[in-house]
């Protein structure tokens, strides 16, 4: 570990970038050809020419956070926005892209506005959007309901009442991956953003970590445990995965009434069981919580991907340029033919031609329509709350703290 | 550590070998010294100095001096890391020896389909960790996994994983399932190395089996066992990817053991002073631990089983 650093450190001293190229660092999964094709195409008029670095998933953040500590950092990044970008902020690191942003039609309205925010920190913008939007939704089985004899909840009573009907009948009413510990994180952000708002969240996001003191968290807590302990999620969840497949696999065998799930779960289905994502799979919205005082259309979830421009780069125009690409209509038909929704402000109606059109639309207007939409806390947090945040929500989940101990936990958080 | 007896001893050996023709200088060492020295004594000593300053990976670091080590001493949760290493640890050496011990001595035999059983028992150590992880992760789901079927019928409770003791003993039995064919050659090997001799006069003696075995074989076999014990301690205390994949740490902070919590202090939470704090503590742990079985049970004074032979 230590060498990683001291190597990134005196590496290349002072080599810095060639002449006429940048580099660009990119998440590397299947939706990787879709950036390739827009590099390619930019690469064709233009002098300096765009280098795309492909760096695998799994090594990506830690691989970023090497190269920007050393003199061969990328030009240009891929990045969720809010707190994965944040120590590159603190140390000016990115280009801070609000004037040039607001200062050039096609950036200013190319893409939907609640996304443009959610990737920023503290009012200044520095990313442009570049993959699809990723909302979690609640997706469920439609079989299942239909035997059942209910319909998809859309009240917190609603929610209680199919709990029962699915233990009753033998089934665990929400397949839930506790291993990984991110599918709870999803429990937490919708209930906190529906009981107290997005402002609850947004103060903490903001640097107040006393903000957890917020009673708003503690109820979230409270009725996590009391869905833990109603059996919501069945009894082995802290052994299931969803990185595996265990949590999908339980939705679509039927063991499972509903799977509250990002976006690609609809992806993640159609590999696995196709038949049962094309006959069987619904989506809804997150239920509204009694008491709440969340607007019911909020979002949460990854609104997007978005491409940051390194301070030290010596083509920044070229990036600026390279980066207003990505609200060209080519790009969000690409997206959208990889089975993405992008987050373009005209997308609407490219997705008649998506994989399944119905699902695409669904979730561009439910995110369209989104009075806010809420970063996932993981990614708006910076990695420094981030991991300890995963590490106690999974205890609370597990039962080994209680909501009093999470709330204190949290707001002790170094 | 007192080694007076083989400082002396290799003093002796210096002053002995002054004119001896046979032997290499010391410069033949050099390259070996240069190597240990770039990759394990220099990244130590940084990781010694990173113990003392703050990093998050991006900036130089910042000296803080004893921050970290005050912190280490309070952190509830490094006492649960370093609890829980030690258990494991403690487990896996009970569970790894025996077996690995009569294995060994039996495979040093001469008996029928011996080669052929001692090749399918040192399979599990030509897989990747990676691997192994991941297929017993599987088969332990509590969902689709072999565990369901056959969990009731022994008496375990499919959700292994997700209960505090089951998800600490899966990893101790994934990591002993892993390494046992190690041990086992190690174990086999020593027991090829005691004199047929001694065997044969027992016999004589009228000394059957059992006592062939407590009062020839594990004598014998002291200092096989130190070098397993060892590799095995150590091997535990540093043992991580099985956690990383199986457990991810869970449930809760449960299977958080010492190398799991430095990972996730340096590479998630870029909290790369700390995580270097915690890394130093484990390998004073580890040395420390080394050199006292080293002592305690005479390894260090090279005396040889054969000795009065």
């Amino acid at each position: 570990m230590v060498m990683a650093g001291v190597l990134a450190g005196c590496g290349s001293g002072g080599g810095g970038s060639d002449s006429g190229t940048i580099t660009a660092y990119v998440y590397g999964d299947d939706a990787v050809k879709v950036q390739q094709a827009a590099v390619d195409t930019f690469n064709k008029t233009s002098k300096v020419k765009v280098k795309l670095v492909s760096v695998p998933g799994t090594d990506y953040v830690n691989k970023l956070r090497s190269a920007m500590g050393s003199p061969s950092a990328p030009d240009v990044f891929f990045n969720w926005g809010g707190g994965s970008i944040k120590p590159y902020v603190d140390s000016d690191d990115l280009v801070d892209l609000t004037s040039t942003i607001k200062n050039d039609a096609t950036l200013k309205d190319g893409f939907l506005p609640a996304v443009m925010t959610a990737g920023g920190l503290e009012g200044k913008i520095y990313g442009v959007p570049m993959r699809g939007m990723q909302p979690v939704m609640l997706f469920y089985n439609k079989a299942l309901f239909a035997e059942h004899e209910i319909e998809p909840p859309k009240t917190w009573e609603d929610l209680q009442a199919a709990i029962k009907t699915f233990k009753t009948a033998g089934i665990t009413p929400f397949a839930l991956g506790g291993s990984d510990k991110w599918p709870e994180l999803m429990w937490m952000e919708y209930l906190l953003d529906r009981i107290g708002g997005p402002e609850v969240f947004r103060k903490i996001q903001d640097g107040d970590t006393q903000g957890w003191g917020d009673p708003a968290v503690l109820e979230t807590a409270r009725t996590v445990e009391e869905l833990v302990d109603d059996g919501a999620f069945g009894k082995n969840f802290n052994s299931v995965d969803y990185g595996n497949g265990g949590a999908p696999t339980l939705l679509n065998k039927g063991k499972a009434a509903m799977h509250l799930m990002g976006s690609w779960e609809y992806s993640t289905q159609l590999g696995k069981a196709p038949e049962f994502a094309k006959k069987d799979l619904g989506w809804t919205a997150f239920p509204t919580v009694a008491g709440g005082v969340g607007d019911p259309a909020n979002v949460v979830g990854n609104p997007t991907n978005y491409w940051s421009v390194n301070a030290r780069t010596k083509h920044k125009d070229t990036a600026v340029a390279f980066l207003k690409t990505m609200a060209s209509q080519t790009y969000a038909q690409a997206l959208v033919d990889n089975g993405d929704v992008p987050t373009t402000s005209g997308a609407a109606s490219m997705l008649s031609g998506s994989p399944n059109p119905q699902f695409a639309s669904d979730q561009y207007e439910m995110v369209q329509k989104a009075p806010n939409f809420t970063l996932s806390w993981d990614q708006a947090l910076e990695a420094q709350y981030a991991t300890p945040l995963l590490t106690e929500i999974s205890k609370l989940f597990a039962g080994k703290t209680t909501p009093e101990q999470f709330v204190a936990a949290m707001k002790a958080a170094r | 550590m007192p080694h007076h007896t083989p400082v002396a001893k290799r003093h002796g050996d210096r002053k002995a070998a002054v004119g001896d023709v046979g032997r290499p200088p010391v410069a033949w060492a050099v390259p070996g010294i240069l190597f240990f020295a770039v990759f394990a004594i220099v990244p130590l000593a940084i990781a010694v100095y990173l113990s003392f300053c703050t990093w998050d990976g991006l900036d130089s670091p910042t000296l803080t001096g004893l921050d970290n080590w005050t912190r280490l001493f309070n952190d509830s949760e490094f006492g649960q890391a370093a609890w829980l290493s030690l258990v494991l640890t403690t487990v896996s050496w009970v569970f790894q020896t025996p077996v690995a011990l009569l294995l060994g001595v039996w495979a040093a035999g001469r008996q029928r389909g011996r080669a052929f059983l001692s090749a399918i028992f040192f399979i599990p150590l030509l897989l990747s960790t990676t691997a192994i992880a991941m297929l017993f992760h599987a088969l332990l789901d509590p969902n689709f996994g072999v565990i369901r079927t056959i969990g009731p019928w022994l008496g375990i409770d499919p959700d292994v994983m997700g209960s505090s003791t089951g998800a600490l003993l899966v990893v101790a039995f994934v990591g002993g399932w892993q390494f046992m064919p190690f041990h086992t050659l190690i174990y086999q090997g020593g027991a090829r190395q005691i004199p047929e001799v001694l065997y044969q006069a027992a016999s004589i003696d009228g000394a059957g089996m059992v006592r062939q075995f407590f009062h020839i074989t594990l004598p014998q076999l002291r200092h096989t066992a130190t070098t397993s014990s060892v590799l095995m301690i150590v091997g535990s205390l540093t043992y991580f990817d099985t956690v990383l994949i199986m457990t991810k740490g869970g449930p809760g902070t449960d299977t958080t053991i010492l190398p799991y919590l430095m990972y996730r202090t340096g590479f998630q939470t870029y909290d790369l002073g700390y995580a270097a704090a915690i890394a130093t503590a484990l390998v004073v742990v580890a040395t420390g631990v080394s050199l006292l079985m080293v002592r305690l049970s005479g390894f260090g004074s090279m005396r040889s089983t054969r000795e009065g032979m």
